[in-house]
């Protein structure tokens, strides 16, 4: 076990070193020259001197492997570099945005826990009930919106009509920003929303960014605990007269859940890129709508820079996802002959 | 011993006539008409079919369907809301919406169908190498698939989106140079079960050529998951150009694709809700409905799954 995950440690090196590297030569073939950004875009015409003198300053007329070499001198030695477009280094950029991300991100994957398990348990359990079939239908359409339009609809219902009807203050929630000042102590509140007003800002973003996750996590809940229901050992479990609460929770939950930790898992790619469209819709200042801003800005060490720190976390999540698969399932030897 | 009279196992009525309809028992009941009678059975995916097909309609025959062009102007309607004269209402210059979603239909399924067959064409031909070669060129394109997949897929999407220009065009590139990772999967998977079957071996023992065994003998027998995921792929292409027509990197805008509509009409939510409703709810329908045509095939192709 411990040779897996190191081994897994290992694999995340490459992992990432390919990955920023081929962005870096995918920005390096872009259009347009990234010092006349530096100095207020094209549209301003910047003088041609300051122009001269930021490319000398980033080293921007460097051949491009000279270019890449100092970049990941500079990342190795833990600088991710500066803002071509703000006047920040990315270091402190990543450092603002990545907790209101990781705010967001929480409180979604609570509700897709908490709502899309017990969803799929219960759709599995009243098979063909009305429940059911609701669960199966109410899935695939929630799965089928657009974040975007999701995202929309959630604020034209609860923020942007209520306003418009005058209805009291306490029913409209709140559809751009964060509302939270970061102090430096009692960091580990910060994820925790303090008052009301706090979480008018959170509901709407969380539950938008949580729905895709969650209709995958109620279906594959559904359909594996179904698979688990039908297996020998429950029958097993109901001949010793086991209560029936007791059979799914402790028999079945157990052995369902592991096709479910993988997808949890698989699907953090597409929570990615839900989280850019979630936070650039609600105006949430996080990492996602943060890259979004910069690609289209062209700030190529932004970037660079946020999506080394996505990959790395990434990795990391998935490396945890297959650790805990083989919790769940002690069958699963980690580190001989699989994938 | 005289025969009974019945034929073929069907028992002839006392009256002697036989049951209006046979069953197939003389002649083998192929696979497809089997697959349609179970997909028949579904009535979520037959909806989803009919809605495909109306679509495609709708898509052909746009010019008639719309009541105006893309880019006419009521200059007496800005962002009014729907009436008889504009079904869906008008955006934010006064253009029709309903003629413009009609439209878009063009661009949904020409960018979700050809981005598709891009991201098949390719997933196939590096899944069935992975799987039938193995060894280490197997375990180097997955490792690529992989770091693929590490990278944030709408990241990767939004940059070479910027790189080659906002167009309908760079967004197909950009969904089928994207969009092969998880056929490729499928794909090496079913090719490395396949590898054991006795037909492949017998095939290496005739001496047939290697091209010949993956796309001839293997290829016909891994078609069923390729067929499903081909058809869920084509919806989420769909919903990924939404994505990217929405964060402005995609068709630009005479273009009425359905993410760019929503974007367009944002700004306004309190006085025009249904600038963003109606091409949301089109990209919802065409994206369900393609999503419940593949699930409905999976069931269909697999029968083993619904009666367990």
């Amino acid at each position: 076990m411990p040779s897996f995950i190191i081994r897994r440690l290992l694999l995340i090196i490459p992992t990432v070193f390919i990955a920023v590297s081929f962005l870096f030569f995918l920005f390096y073939a872009l259009p347009g020259d990234p010092a006349t950004l530096i100095a207020g875009g094209a549209d301003r015409n910047p003088n041609p001197i300051q122009i001269q003198q930021i490319t000398e300053q980033y080293g921007l007329d460097d051949p491009i492997m000279v270019q890449f070499f100092n970049y990941w001198k500079d990342v190795l030695s833990g600088d991710l570099g500066q803002s071509f477009q703000r006047n920040q280094s990315v270091n402190s950029i990543l450092a603002d945005k990545a907790p209101n991300s990781i705010r967001l991100a929480m409180w979604a994957f609570l509700i897709e826990l908490m709502v899309g398990l017990s969803v799929g348990i219960y759709s599995a359990i009243r098979r063909y009930s009305w429940a059911d079939k609701l669960t199966t239908v109410g899935t695939a359409a929630v799965s089928a919106i657009p974040v975007f339009v999701l995202g929309f609809i959630l604020q034209y219902a609860f923020a942007v009509y209520p306003n418009k009807q005058g209805w009291p203050e306490w029913m409209r929630l709140r559809t751009s920003g964060i509302a939270a000042p970061r102090t430096e102590e009692e960091w580990f509140l910060f994820f925790i929303p303090v008052g009301p007003e706090q979480w008018r800002y959170l509901v709407l973003p969380a539950i938008t960014l949580a729905s895709v996750s969650t209709a995958l996590a109620a279906r594959m809940m559904r359909g594996s605990m179904l698979e688990t229901l039908g297996a020998d050992y429950m029958r097993t479990a109901k001949a010793k007269g086991l209560s029936e609460r007791k059979i799914v929770v402790g028999h079945g939950l157990r052995n369902a859940m592991l096709p479910v930790v993988t997808l949890l898992g698989l699907d953090l790619g597409a929570t990615i890129g839900a989280a850019v469209l979630t936070e650039t819709v609600f105006s949430w200042p996080g990492l996602g709508s943060t890259i979004a801003d910069a690609v289209t800005n062209r700030d190529l060490p932004v970037v660079l820079g946020l999506t080394l720190a996505v990959v790395v976390v990434y990795s990391l999540i998935n490396l945890i996802v297959d650790v805990s698969y083989a919790w769940f399932d002690p069958r699963v030897r980690l580190g001989e002959g699989g994938q | 011993m005289t025969n009974p009279p019945h034929v073929d196992g069907i028992e002839i009525s006392p009256t002697g006539a036989l049951p209006a309809e046979l069953p197939h028992t003389s002649q083998p009941v192929g696979l497809w008409s089997d697959v349609w009678r179970r997909f028949r059975d579904n009535k979520l995916a037959v909806a989803g079919l009919v809605f495909v097909f109306l679509l495609i309609l709708v898509a052909i025959f746009a010019d008639v369907i719309a009541p105006y062009s893309i880019t006419e102007r009521d200059s007496s309607q800005f962002r009014s809301g729907p009436s008889s004269d504009h079904w869906f209402g008008t955006d934010l210059i006064g253009r029709d919406v309903f003629s413009r979603v009609v439209y878009g239909s063009r661009v949904s399924l020409r960018i979700g169908i050809v981005s598709t067959l891009i991201a098949m064409v390719i997933g196939v031909f590096l899944g069935a190498f992975a799987g039938f070669v193995g060894r280490w060129p197997g375990a180097l394109v997955m490792r690529i698939t992989d770091i693929f997949l590490s990278v944030p897929y709408i990241v990767l999407a939004i940059a070479i989106a910027t790189v080659f220009g906002r167009s309908e065009n760079s967004v197909i590139v950009v969904l089928g140079l994207t969009g092969w990772l998880g056929v490729c999967r499928i794909v090496r998977a079913s090719f490395m079960q396949l590898n054991n079957m006795e037909y492949v071996e017998a095939a290496h023992a005739l001496g047939f050529r290697g091209r010949r065994i993956m796309f001839r003998h293997m290829l016909p027998n891994s078609l069923q998951p390729i067929i499903v995921y081909g058809t869920i792929a084509i919806g989420s292409a769909i919903l990924a150009e939404a994505a990217l027509s929405f964060l402005q990197v995609g068709p630009q805008d005479p273009t009425p694709a359905w993410g760019l509509m929503v974007s367009q009409g944002k700004g306004d939510l309190a006085n025009a809700p249904h600038l963003v409703l109606f091409p949301g709810l089109a990209i919802s329908l065409t994206v369900l409905a393609f999503v419940l045509v593949g699930d409905g095939l999976r069931d269909a192709l697999d029968p083993k799954l619904k009666t367990r």
